[in-house]
């Protein structure tokens, strides 16, 4: 409780990633984006429905791997960001009558500017300040969007129904089989953007001011339009996973963008490892099927099985995926030279 | 004015709810320098545990204190088997345990004792307190029992040996150790005495929100608000800032129009950014300086 805290270079908040280890490898790359084109050619629907999900959980978790991984900033708010984007995509469709591919980029740029915009007072807050701040934020989304004031727009308390598009050029396809590939091919693209902006100079100046802030503006960073530009390319890329969310489910309320929400991103980016741009994919991976997997072990104490879980992957891989993936490789070295 | 007056009343009086929540609040981010999301939970299940103390017989004070002793134990086990690992995590692993805690705690309460909503006795009674509508004689020993709270942990941090070493653990960690001070051990009796303020204040809180496994997320949204507002290095801060954010809550429902019960919690944490942006020490807090 002393005046002044004596801290002579405060340990970082977030781990330092090298950017190289952010990605995947070549071969694995391709491996995984063949299964991912593969498998719903033999699954049900309900199956592509819950893949498609996937896809958009992970999209939304790699922005928040971005923004933490990436700039070394917290957000326990990313609710708030998805759920502008899916309002955003749900209002244009039903009262403008767009076209829903169209919708996506203006979510993301509506987002962006949100999120630019939080990032300002954000500025000033770091670790669990920064964290509580846009806890607060995600507590206060559902409010907002009930409000009577808006209830023209976004239909208060009912929420909006979306139309789920059909397959286009009559290609012989179920409307779930067509937007999980239209999902699939915007993920990719986000991917590879997301991926050539870490290494590019942004991706750096990100890098430098989560390992040292200091040193980065030092350096030449101008840190505070880095930090917010951070938040907003986190909050577009959300706005872009919320827009999809709501034509893939084809219903936006109130009561589905809860701070419920923003934690299981949360937990995802935890679980798929910070600043591991591929781990996002098996983070979404667990916040959709675990709890699911939590029920069927018991129906009554499906939080505990969840937390239980949640619990050993800190203890076991304090880094999430990335570390099954470093020790597979290990492994995979070791049995080669055998 | 008279409306005024008893909003300002009626203010304190919800005020000492997030006051009592406040200071368990602060008392854990001063003994670990986190939030813990879990602490409502926490608070919560101690006060199932004494309302089945209580369903066994157990009169109402005997079970008041064989709570407290329950709780501080389980805040030091818990800090034992699952947060002494993780002291040298990231934060971000250690947010992730609190929300894993808070799954289980409350998964765990809502198997015991399923969640229907119960009635939980208060000692002070609940008739008008001296005579007003707005504040009973629950409310004002609420407020009583917080301030007593507090005046004890000043002493407690001012006069005892223990207080001091606690103080010096938090503050210096490592001049601490090198004076024979077990920090770790201070950590977890910080973990303990949160866990025990926190039941008493679930104790308090429960006859006005009903004993339920859900009661305390907004209760514990308030807190913060209120230990921010406050200053989460000051435990008397965090206690007027409960007191002011109950009493803000009251006027700007009555005085600004269209603001109704509804946006009373955005209200609350428009409050927690504006108070972050514009003074994150807090009212009453510190500001801590940084050498570089």
């Amino acid at each position: 409780m002393s005046a002044a805290e004596e801290i002579v270079t405060e340990a970082p908040a977030v781990e330092a990633v090298p950017k190289r280890a952010m990605t995947l490898g070549y071969g694995t790359s391709l491996v995984v984006l063949a299964a991912l084109i593969l498998i719903p050619l033999f699954v049900k629907n309900f199956i592509i429905f819950q893949m498609t999900m996937l896809l958009i959980y992970a999209l939304a978790v790699m922005a928040l791997n971005i923004l933490t991984g990436g700039s070394g900033q917290f957000s326990l708010g990313q609710s708030a960001f998805y759920a502008v984007g899916a309002y955003t995509s749900a209002i244009l469709m039903e009262h403008a009558g767009m076209n829903y591919a169209l919708t996506l980029p203006i979510a993301g740029i509506v987002c962006f500017g949100f999120g630019f915009l939080f990032g300002q007072p954000a500025l000033r807050l770091s670790g669990v300040y920064l964290a509580l701040a846009t806890f607060a934020l995600a507590t206060a989304m559902p409010q907002l969007l009930k409000l009577g004031y808006f209830e023209h727009w976004t239909g208060g308390v009912q929420g909006l129904v979306v139309t789920k598009p059909d397959a286009p050029f009559g290609l012989p396809m179920s409307q779930d089989m067509w937007l999980y590939y239209f999902t699939l091919a915007v993920s990719i693209g986000i991917y590879l953007a997301s991926v050539n902006l870490l290494r590019s100079r942004s991706g750096r100046a990100f890098m430098a001011i989560r390992d040292n802030e200091i040193a980065a503006s030092a350096m030449g960073v101008d840190v505070a339009l880095y930090k917010t530009l951070a938040f907003g390319v986190s909050a577009g890329i959300t706005g872009v996973a919320g827009g999809l969310g709501a034509i893939a489910v084809q219903f936006v309320a109130p009561d589905g963008y809860t701070i419920q929400l923003a934690i299981s991103l949360f937990l995802g980016m935890v679980v798929g490892g910070v600043g591991w741009l591929p781990g996002s994919i098996v983070g979404s991976a667990f916040i959709i099927f675990v709890p699911n997997i939590a029920e069927g072990i018991s129906k009554g104490l499906s939080g505990a099985v969840f937390g239980v879980l949640l619990f050993l992957v800190i203890f076991l891989v304090p880094h999430g995926a990335r570390q099954i993936a470093i020790i597979a490789q290990q492994l995979a070295a070791k049995f080669k030279k055998n | 004015m008279e409306l005024f007056a008893n909003q300002v009343l009626a203010g304190i009086a919800t005020g000492a709810i997030y006051a009592c929540m406040a200071l368990a609040v602060v008392m854990i981010y001063q003994a670990i320098d986190h939030l813990n999301f879990a602490q409502g939970e926490m608070a919560m299940f101690s006060t199932f545990v004494s309302w089945q103390l209580m369903q066994w017989g157990v009169p109402y004070w005997g079970a008041f204190v064989l709570t407290v002793a329950f709780s501080f134990a389980a805040g030091i086990v818990i800090e034992r088997l699952l947060f002494k690992p993780l002291a040298k995590a990231p934060i971000l692993t250690n947010v992730a345990g609190f929300i894993a805690l808070y799954a289980i705690i409350n998964s765990v309460a809502g198997l015991i004792w399923d969640f229907t909503i119960k009635q939980y006795p208060t000692p002070f009674g609940s008739s008008p307190f001296l005579g007003s509508q707005l504040i009973s004689t629950h409310q004002a020993g609420m407020i009583g029992i917080t301030l007593l709270m507090l005046a004890l942990l000043f002493f407690f941090f001012r006069f005892t040996r223990v207080g001091l070493a606690m103080r010096a653990a938090a503050s210096l960690p490592e001049s601490a150790r090198l004076v024979g001070i077990n920090t770790s051990w201070m950590i977890a009796l910080g973990w303990g005495m949160a866990s025990a303020i926190g039941s008493i204040a679930g104790m308090m809180i429960a006859p006005v929100v009903f004993l339920e496994p859900n009661m305390m997320l907004g209760v514990l949204i308030y807190g913060f608000a209120a230990a921010v507002l406050g200053g989460l290095t000051s435990p008397f801060g965090a206690v007027m800032g409960g007191f002011l954010v109950g009493i803000f809550e009251n006027l700007v429902g009555t005085y600004i129009p269209g603001v109704g019960n509804e946006l009373k919690l955005p209200i609350a944490l428009a409050l927690i950014i504006v108070v972050l942006v514009v003074k994150p020490a807090g009212l009453f807090g510190r500001a801590i300086v940084k050498r570089v």
